[in-house]
């Protein structure tokens, strides 16, 4: 499967392999520790990145207002009613959890297969995946009503000898959607360890020397350290890789399990994880295009990274599609006229325009990804990729508003339109997550120094050891 | 022989991986014992040649059995004893439901049996070590190799061990303070 994408791309004239580098020649230990550790410690801050923190800082004051406004009146301010009492808050839920998904494939997944082109995506992808998963967060806890008492989900003695329901999926997705933040904070913060070393080692400031000081807890890069440290990692990766795959499988009980048209369906899990990983890479494409350009890292992230995230959306995004398919093709072959309303519904009713739009993002337009011209065009990548986060999130409100929205009964029937609080409240969760992503580039090497300068030329052991 | 020294040992820097490997090897042939490795990025062959072992997957393990039957127990305790609850005619043990919180509670408690073991058998946090009184050191989280023998090794003496450092081509000895 010879891979021989590149050309424009001046970092591809690498005589004689074909593929185009994981990182560009002509780096050493000391150049990629300085390229990468710079951006953190050396360069002033610069006006572009103070223009887009607080923009990404007022948008994110936005949701803080709904949010506020929202304890203060109730959830009656959004346009969740009977039947659709699932709207933005569960659409936002799934599509951020979603997002989520892509830092931890990334960094586990790959990293068992050996993909050595993860290395220079790792870090931010889980950086990402951190961030979605704090806003997604956020989501289920308003959309009870009362987050005040949030922790009731928990099983802990209290007073009033209540404890949660075990046999409900809601129950299990506080224990995935907990215990995936944890694990995915751990795996990041243990990445970090020794370039968080590298920084306190670098650090010209009294105050970063001191807090990456703490943060790096004494690391000495010893061979005991990189021994016990690789083991965690590798055993962390294994662990991550089931649990990844059960988060969106947990999220997508939340529907299956229940007996509504549309969503009580087996095909659900795998599409769940598949539209995941989708809307995951695609986010990932959407910061890594402009982030590689405006700090210069195209030497780090290659085309090579771009076009390898563009094939696996392109796969992605066909399992995608054959989901699509599968539900059409059950709604028709279970001749129950309840199910097979649902398809028609969605194509033709109300939401006619939400479902088409939804096509033509996330299974039309990636198509292009097919051709290499286009796998190798960075503006082309990140217009598709934004095209398709669009897409999930059409998908998600389909899933959600549609299925809900024509009950049994049609006296029972009814439309869902959002308010302006439920719009507040998801564009400011973007501006959460952007404020929190300008201050990681900011403060935290984006790129994983100490496994950059693994997979460079020099660090490569001979076979027979050297006399001396 | 040195029990008490303030010393803590001698630290050789080394330019690139090949050598620290080599000077690891020949130092062990040489009968050196207590000495550890420094460098930017893990190497496979500086462990092997150091004969470093591992019991993290051990504590992996034992932390995914407890998560896994803490989180199974804690369902079934709930459900069918403390808080016995009839829902739609289920059984009180409901096993199949407990099993997505059992997955989770053992992936959990795993994952931070290997994060915090790993943290624990490394002794970190550390907030003082002697080899960060060598200045240059700041270097071996950058592009410098370093390979220390420490007093505590029964073989260490000052000058002796000084002069088999020399003969592995290092940049230069220093000598830690402890």
């Amino acid at each position: 499967m010879a891979d021989h994408d590149s050309v424009e791309d001046p970092l591809h004239a690498i005589a004689g392999t074909g593929r185009p580098p994981v990182i560009a020649p002509g780096h050493t230990f000391g150049t990629v520790t300085d390229k990468i550790s710079s951006i953190v410690l050396t360069r002033r801050t610069s006006p572009g990145w103070w223009l887009g923190f607080l923009l990404a800082f007022a948008l994110m004051n936005v949701m803080m207002i709904s949010i506020a406004y929202l304890v203060v009146k109730g959830t009656g301010i959004w346009g969740v009613d009977i039947p659709v009492g699932w709207g933005f808050a569960i659409v936002n839920f799934v599509w951020w959890i979603g997002i989520g998904h892509a830092g931890t494939l990334i960094s586990a997944i790959l990293l068992l297969l050996k993909q050595a082109w993860r290395t220079s995506i790792n870090r931010f992808a889980e950086a990402m995946t951190l961030f979605a998963v704090a806003c997604a967060g956020i989501f289920p806890v308003i959309h009870t009503g009362r987050p005040w008492l949030a922790y009731w989900l928990f099983p802990y003695p209290n007073t009033m000898g209540v404890w949660p329901q075990f046999r409900s999926p809601l129950i299990w997705d506080v224990f995935a959607v907990s215990t995936y933040a944890t694990v995915s904070l751990l795996f990041w913060f243990v990445g970090l360890i020794p370039d968080l070393a590298t920084l306190r080692d670098r650090s010209q400031s009294r105050v970063g020397r001191v807090i990456y000081g703490m943060l790096a807890m004494g690391w000495r890069g010893s061979a005991r350290h990189w021994h016990q440290y690789e083991t965690a990692y590798l055993l962390l990766a294994g662990l991550a890789t089931p649990l990844v795959v059960s988060v969106h499988t947990v999220v997508s009980f939340d529907f299956a399990i229940a007996i509504v048209p549309g969503w009580h369906t087996t095909i659900f899990p795998p599409y769940f994880v598949a539209g995941a990983i989708y809307s995951g890479f695609a986010m990932v494409l959407t910061l890594a295009i402009p982030i590689r350009a405006i700090y210069g890292l195209e030497d780090f992230i290659t085309l090579r990274h771009l076009q390898n995230m563009a094939k696996v959306m392109l796969v992605t995004g066909l399992i995608v599609a054959y989901g699509y398919m599968t539900e059409m093709f059950i709604a028709w072959y279970s001749a129950d006229k309840f199910e097979m309303f649902v398809p028609w519904n969605r194509m033709t009713g109300p939401y006619g325009a939400v479902y088409w739009s939804l096509i033509v993002c996330n299974i039309v337009i990636p198509q292009a990804l097919w051709f290499r011209r286009v796998r190798t065009n960075a503006p082309g990548l990140f217009v598709i990729a934004i095209i398709v986060n669009i897409g999930m999130w059409l998908e998600r409100f389909v899933i959600v508003v549609t299925s809900l929205h024509r009950d049994f009964l049609p006296s029972a029937w009814g439309n869902y339109m959002p308010t302006i609080w439920d719009w507040g409240t998801f564009i400011g969760s973007i501006g959460l997550f952007l404020t929190l992503l300008f201050l990681f580039v900011r403060f935290l090497p984006m790129i994983s120094i100490a496994e950059m300068r693994a997979i460079l030329p020099e660090a490569q052991i001979d076979e027979e050891p050297r006399p001396i | 022989m040195r029990a008490k020294s303030p010393v803590y040992g001698l630290m050789a820097e080394f330019d690139d991986p090949n050598a620290l490997v080599s000077a690891a090897q020949r130092a062990r042939r040489e009968g050196y014992r207590c000495m550890d490795a420094y460098s930017p990025y893990p190497i496979e062959e500086l462990a092997e040649a150091l004969e470093v072992r591992t019991r993290l997957p051990l504590i992996v393990l034992i932390g995914g059995l407890v998560g896994c039957l803490g989180g199974y127990a804690l369902q079934y305790w709930v459900s069918a004893i403390e808080n016995p609850w009839n829902v739609g005619g289920k059984p009180l043990h409901s096993w199949p439901a407990f099993i997505p919180v059992t997955f989770e509670c053992t992936i959990l408690v795993a994952a931070l049996s290997a994060v915090f073991g790993m943290l624990a058998l490394n002794g970190l946090p550390m907030p003082y070590h002697p080899v960060f009184n060598v200045s240059r050191f700041a270097l071996a989280s950058r592009n410098r190799f370093f390979l220390c023998i420490e007093a505590k090794d029964a073989q260490f003496d000052l000058q002796k061990t000084r002069a088999f450092l020399q003969t592995l081509q290092p940049r230069e000895v220093s000598t830690v303070a402890d």
